[in-house]
């Protein structure tokens, strides 16, 4: 008998599971806010990671899995990372085959650019639209899948809660139609949130607007560990908007982009400088806290503004057509000036979360039967994600849970009782009869504005215990406004206000774990930066930080980092690497 | 035209079926607020010009930066992403409208899915063997690439079809997106093998002939996809696979 499983998210790690499970011949019941083709995946620009070394330069998957625990500063437990490596040549090839229209050599061979933190051309790219030419070759897949019978979307549809038995084991989700409204049970033998990242807890981010962390926030709340949530990467170059602040890809400085601002009225090559060694591609918590240093510290930003430059103009505009233009013309779309004329303006921006749902090495949480892969679980990247390695991340990651599902689905065949769907349904009812009375004076849009600009004050780039902690006080002062907010539209039809209210619920409960997650590790260690503790600590901190919900907050409690593959190190990007 | 403020002038409809209506909001000018960020503003304060506090204005948006395709509507009578549409751009009142192609879901939500439905029916898919380790896949020459990548930028956001006079509410053709998607696919080393299946679904119904060759589609592409390039093309091979399948018989 097939099993019967439950996706929700359809981007890259939510598609990849679908893919793999209906190939098994399995049932799949997709659920996705959008329609899967406009997931935030869309937005990953510059490329996917894999050690095909067709450069001659000697990379390997061993150099990438080095890069990469060396990158992330010994904070991710090291048997996955390495497999994610080892998988990722296969993974480029595959993808190459559904049809993605990769960047090509003179030979017909796939072409690789540099990015970040490595010294290997190790990106493979479809221009500067990778992750939406990946997103859908897997879109197409999964609707082959769909025309055969095997997958069932629910498109329109969020997932407000999973279901657990008396044991605790997740059997299935409840999840709402966002346009009737209409609530409804879904068991499943298995169910994997591949839901993505929190980037609205940050207010203006890079991220989608269904980025808001709520489903994780659900999965926290029913019991799932959320680790590590203090790691937050923050993107050195992103234009800042008033509605989200866009990304402008690392890819731009693999191709030769150089980040500059004036001293002495001089240009001023700031990251060359600092950094001899890698220069421009140093890592993104390096150089972010580079401009950060530049702008607020030494006063250097462009005009007096928190900006710095991001140039391009130096190079051969047939060169940047052919390998970056979807960014450039992101750019001038919202800018409106031609950046391969006029340097760009740019300074860093909230981007991704390192941290997520604690899983196993088989993408399993702690709760039994509830799985997560893609930016929403802890795994692969420990503090720090090098650039292009989340694509792979979440495609591996979704390639894993088709035989871990499965095989957890073969061997639990007990029945669950309906009761358990009829109770959760019926607290869910509950829960949004409560919103639809709300009438108070504060508004949810207001409320999370001050809650993205407090995080991202705070627990961003440079962190204090003391800020940390008055953002913890903050935190449940937004709690209680919420409690206060009054509902503009009370129409039972398509009401996205009331849907809101709720993620905004959501988001302030991740956000507690992120933001006490910081306060407890006093020291520095790849994204996670405090200026009174400036080092790393291994002997106190090498260990992840695991969260539990309770009603009066996380509850923390530490794991050790499985380092047994490569001995931890001095992380430095000044001086070559050392070998490992 | 004040500098101070900008108007928005919106179409909302509560349900798919009810009677739409105007109304009209002003907002502090700022030269980089864009649409879905003006209607953002608008949540924090639903209050009209007029004074009166109404339900916030549904709409779909998500990447913000041209790349998923949700936020598309009608702005100033022309179809486009409403996230690029910046307010320095707008010169006085803007009226913002949902497309008028496809049932309205609630104000600018409006439902697109048989986008998808027709990528089904056109079989818009490489049909690879199986996912797992076959090794490299084919080459593509460096030119070939450059030439379908185009093509693969399509977000399915169906501008191409509100401006296509053959294509309504109620009409079978399945427009312009898809016919770039099978051109694509066929664009493919792999895809071209099975290029006669894609075919024949161009030669049914809605397909390539309800083309009216208007070729409003290509001026409205946001991602300036040939499609009219592709419409002939695929136009051609279905006219070679006619001319087979007749001889052939």
């Amino acid at each position: 008998m097939p099993g019967h499983h439950i996706i929700v998210g359809g981007g890259l790690a939510g598609l990849t599971a679908a893919m793999k499970l209906a190939e098994q011949g399995e049932q799949v019941d997709l659920f996705s806010i959008v329609p899967v083709k406009r997931s935030h995946s869309v937005c990953a620009q510059g490329g996917i990671n894999g050690a095909v070394n067709t450069k001659g330069e000697g990379d390997s998957p061993m150099i990438h899995f080095d890069d990469t625990i060396y990158g992330g500063d010994f904070l991710a437990h090291q048997p996955p990372v390495k497999a994610m490596c080892e998988a990722a040549p296969a993974i480029i090839y595959l993808f190459d085959r559904m049809g993605v229209m990769f960047n090509r050599t003179p030979e017909g061979l796939l072409d690789f650019r540099r990015f970040g933190g490595t010294k290997h051309h190790r990106t493979a790219f479809a221009g500067a639209t990778t992750g939406q030419q990946l997103l859908y070759a897997l879109d197409e897949q999964v609707r082959r899948y769909e025309a055969a019978g095997l997958v069932r979307k629910f498109e329109g549809w969020e997932m407000l809660s999973i279901v657990q038995d008396e044991s605790g084991n997740c059997r299935g989700i409840v999840a709402i139609d966002t346009r009737s409204l209409e609530m409804r049970a879904f068991p499943a033998d298995t169910t994997l949130v591949a839901t993505g990242g929190p980037g609205l807890v940050f207010g203006r981010s890079t991220q989608s607007l269904v980025c808001t962390g709520s489903a994780v926030s659900a999965c926290y709340q029913a019991g799932s560990t959320y680790a590590n949530g203090e790691f937050v990467q923050v993107h050195p170059t992103a234009m800042q908007g008033e509605d989200k602040n866009r990304l402008i890809s690392e890819s731009i400085r693999g191709e030769g982009g150089r980040v500059w601002t004036y001293r002495d009225g001089k240009p001023w090559y700031f990251l060359e400088d600092m950094y001899p060694a890698y220069g421009n591609l140093v890592p993104r918590d390096i150089a972010t806290r580079a401009i950060h240093k530049v702008v607020f510290e030494m006063k250097l930003g462009v005009d007096g503004n928190p900006v710095v430059y991001l140039d391009v103009s130096h190079l051969d505009p047939v060169e940047l057509e052919r390998k970056v233009a979807g960014v450039l013309e992101i750019y001038e779309k919202f800018a409106g000036q031609d950046p391969r004329k006029v340097p760009m303006k740019i300074f860093p921006a909230m981007h991704y979360s390192m941290g997520g749902l604690w899983v196993d090495y088989h993408q399993q949480t702690n709760v039994p039967g509830l799985f997560a892969a893609g930016e929403c679980d802890f795994q692969y990247h420990g503090a720090n994600r090098l650039g292009a390695n989340s694509l792979l991340s979440c495609i591996h990651a979704g390639n894993i849970c088709e035989p871990a599902m499965i095989g957890y689905a073969k061997s639990h065949t007990s029945a669950a009782s309906s009761q358990i769907y009829d109770q959760e349904l019926k607290l869910q009812r509950e829960s949004f009869d409560k919103i639809f009375k709300m009438s108070g004076p504060e508004n949810a849009f207001t409320v999370w504005r001050e809650l993205g600009e407090i995080m991202t004050e705070n627990v961003t780039v440079v962190r204090y215990n003391d800020k940390l902690k008055a953002t913890d006080d903050k935190l449940l002062e937004f709690k209680d406004r919420w409690g206060r907010i009054g509902l503009n539209d009370k129409g039972k039809w398509a009401n996205q206000e009331v849907l809101f209210v709720r993620q905004l619920w959501n988001m302030l409960e991740i956000a507690r774990p992120m933001t006490l997650g910081a306060l407890n590790r006093n020291e520095s260690r790849g994204a996670h930066y405090k200026p009174d503790f400036p080092e790393r600590d291994d002997v106190n901190f090498m260990k992840t930080t695991m969260a539990a919900w309770s009603s009066d907050g996380p509850r923390f409690s530490w794991e050790p980092v499985d380092v047994s593959l490569i001995k931890p190190r001095p992380r430095r990007y000044d001086i070559e690497k050392s070998a490992a | 035209m004040s500098e101070q403020t900008q108007v928005l002038r919106i179409k909302r409809q509560e349900t798919s079926n009810s009677e739409p209506y105007y109304e009209e909001f002003e907002l502090p000018y700022l030269p980089h607020h864009n649409i879905v960020s003006m209607l953002m503003e608008i949540r924090r304060n639903p209050v009209t010009r007029q004074g009166k506090r109404v339900a916030p204005v549904v709409f779909n948006a998500n990447c913000l930066e041209e790349v998923c395709g949700a936020c598309t509507m009608v702005i100033n009578g022309r179809v486009r992403q409403a996230c690029s549409q910046l307010a320095n751009g707008l010169n006085g009142p803007a009226t913002v409208e949902p497309m008028t192609k496809f049932p309205v879901v609630r104000d600018l939500w409006v439902d697109r899915s048989k986008m998808f439905d027709y990528l089904k029916k056109a079989r818009a898919w490489i049909p690879i063997d199986g996912t797992y380790d076959l090794g490299p896949g084919p080459r593509v020459a460096a030119d070939a690439q450059q030439f379908a990548y185009p093509f693969s930028r399509c977000m399915t956001c169906g501008c191409c079809l509100e401006a296509c006079p053959q294509f309504n509410l109620h009409s079978k053709f399945m427009g312009a997106s898809v016919i770039g998607q099978v051109y694509l696919m066929s664009q493919h080393p792999t895809g071209k093998m099975n290029l006669d299946e894609r075919l024949a679904a161009m030669m049914g119904e809605g397909g390539i002939a309800d083309c009216g060759n208007a070729q409003n589609c290509v001026e409205v592409c946001p991602k300036d996809i040939p499609l009219t390039s592709a419409i002939a093309a695929v136009g051609r091979q279905t006219t070679i696979k006619w001319l087979r399948d007749l001889f052939m018989k």
